[in-house]
């Protein structure tokens, strides 16, 4: 039953008599209450069962309760509406303000690079939706080659440590320029000279690494048990890690994944630095054209509008899976 | 010829003896029941016939086989044996039903209809027909040890090894699970088992063996070996847990 239930159904507890009676009168028809059996009403937040009128020991504890809350409430908006003025007094007070005004927060300016912002910013979307599936198989084959035991593959096993410990080491700038302008140079048939997608190329190799150790870590936290009861039952090993292992691993690992990707989404932008016009290059060419920089504060506010939904995801994954292992 | 044949088995760990060269002989259709202490190696002599362990001395024969040859296909020996653990472990991404299926379709390759009819069967068998399509969090640890029985079972063990199956179960869920154990020993199943349950095994076994320090100590019928024990620690044991029992 509903919050709006429980307050009907404490009316008529409210009078302050309690007898029998009232449970039978009650709106909500509950079976007649044993005197003083509201005395003993379940612990908070437990659904209204049948047979329980709220005493009037629990309905003045809970309008303390709602007292509180409101209370609390109150006071985080307050002081949030505090600090939010005190900074912004802060910024304005300061002697540079007008000029950072004039050169950051232009609004004729953010209109006029708006539009090319944003079709360079449809390309970082683009970057972005085809480098996450690729860095996810990646990641997995990583991470299972890292866990690979028989002899034969000793190899494998020693390329995917060797890729994690290179790829987490060098950063991604540097990743990206070493693809963007060293690939196209080995004059190779069939490497691709679109700077998009060797930004795409970049990226991919340098978070392959990081998603890797999120599956291993993945991977690692699955109880041996787990391993010994499919074992136990003929699977093999590598079954055993297909059918019992990666899946709960990969469960597992949903949240820390979607923090890189919150972290991928923004670093599309270092693709800028090889050249493809996306939302930052673009907000570049309008900055050199006028020597305003209200358009990098229009790319900002692009990344963060993306951003923010994908991290309040993360927090809702993370806080359900936090729910779960609670029950 | 036995069904089993432990040979002078010994294990170590970090330089401490778990088993101190186990023999022991098991018969087609008998049930052999593992009495002693926490950490008398019961436990460990059936991880070892389940090759979870490499055994540091000794042999193991299952049907005149020896599956402690390094050269032995352990997966294909622990598709003759089936054994349940203390803590369940189903898998909890799985439902009943593909917990049960898992090994038949995926290293019997038995089809999916038949699996799934199969199992279904298993789980009418011992009252958990409506069970089929939950997963094992929503299930009592009953339900769930029920379950995990009937996963071994799947699989058409010569074997069955039962590692203190009641001892994470509250009381009341006790007689379930050793409802199916007794149900298993009249369908003629091979079964060793560790258990607490000392009324239980009496019950049960046709063979009780008693582990002390990792060394077989005592091996007689239920009857001799509870009423007439021929070792002191043996005695000494068995009093303390009926005299827990009393408390």
């Amino acid at each position: 039953m509903t919050g709006s239930g429980d307050r009907n159904r404490a009316t008529p507890a409210d009078g302050g008599a309690r007898t029998p009676g009232d449970g039978v009168a009650s709106p909500a028809g509950g079976a007649a209450v044993p005197a003083g059996g509201g005395a003993h009403a379940p612990a908070d937040g437990a659904a209204a069962a049948p047979g329980w009128v709220k005493s009037a020991r629990q309905v003045e504890r809970e309008r303390l309760r709602r007292r509180r809350t409101a209370r609390s409430g109150s006071i985080a908006t307050a002081s949030t509406v505090l600090v939010i003025v005190l900074l912004l007094w802060a910024f304005t007070a300061s002697p540079g303000w007008p000029r950072v005004r004039e050169t950051f927060f232009d609004p004729g300016q953010f209109v006029s690079a708006l539009p090319d912002v944003l079709s360079g910013f449809l390309l970082n979307i683009k970057i972005f939706l085809i480098a996450e599936p690729l860095i996810l198989v990646l990641g997995l084959l990583v991470a299972l080659a890292r866990n690979l035991r028989a002899p034969v593959f000793f190899p494998l096993r020693a390329l995917a440590v060797a890729y994690t410990d290179v790829f987490r080491g060098v950063p991604t700038i540097l990743i990206i320029y070493l693809v963007g302008f060293g690939l196209p140079a080995l004059g190779l048939q069939g490497t691709p000279t679109d700077l998009a997608t060797l930004g795409v190329i970049a990226l991919t190799l340098s978070y392959g690494a990081y998603v890797a150790e999120v599956f291993r870590a993945g991977i690692d936290s699955v109880h041996p048990s787990q391993v010994a009861a499919a074992r136990s039952l003929g699977l093999s090993h590598g079954k055993a890690m297909r059918y019992v292992v990666v899946p709960q691993a990969v469960r597992r690992v949903v949240p820390p994944l979607l923090n890189d990707f919150v972290s991928l989404q923004k670093d599309t932008a270092l693709v800028a630095t090889i050249g493809p016009l996306e939302a930052l290059r673009q907000a570049q060419i309008h900055v050199a054209s006028t020597f305003n920089y209200t358009p990098y504060l229009a790319a900002a506010l692009l990344f963060i509008v993306l951003t923010i939904p994908m991290a309040r995801f993360t927090d809702y994954l993370a806080a359900r899976s936090q729910r779960r292992r609670g029950q | 010829m036995s069904l089993l044949t432990i040979d002078g088995v010994w294990k170590n760990y970090h330089g401490h003896s778990v088993l101190r060269g186990i023999d022991l002989s098991v018969e087609a259709h008998e049930v052999v029941c593992l009495i002693g202490a926490s950490g008398s190696g019961k436990s460990t002599l059936l991880r070892c016939v389940n090759l979870l362990e490499t055994v540091d001395d000794g042999t193991i024969h299952l049907d005149g086989q020896e599956i402690t040859d390094v050269r032995a296909d352990a997966d294909d020996v622990r598709r003759r044996i089936g054994i349940v653990f203390q803590a369940f472990n189903l898998f909890p991404h799985m439902t009943v039903l593909d917990n049960i299926t898992l090994a038949p379709r995926k290293v019997h390759g038995t089809g999916r209809e038949r699996a799934e009819e199969e199992a279904r069967e298993l789980l009418g068998r011992f009252g958990l027909a409506d069970k089929a399509l939950a997963y094992p969090d929503r299930l009592s640890g009953g339900q769930q040890q029920r379950v995990a029985i009937i996963r071994a079972l799947a699989t058409r063990p010569r074997l069955m090894l039962l590692d203190e199956v009641t001892s994470a179960l509250d009381p009341e869920l006790v007689t379930e699970v050793l409802g199916i154990i007794r149900e298993l020993k009249d369908t003629g199943m091979t079964m060793i088992l560790t258990t607490h349950e000392m009324g239980f095994c009496r019950e049960i076994a046709d063979t009780v063996c008693f582990l002390d320090g990792g060394v077989l100590l005592e091996r007689g019928t239920p009857e001799q070996v509870f009423t007439d024990p021929r070792q002191p620690r043996t005695r000494e044991f068995l009093r303390s847990v009926l005299d827990a029992r009393r408390l």
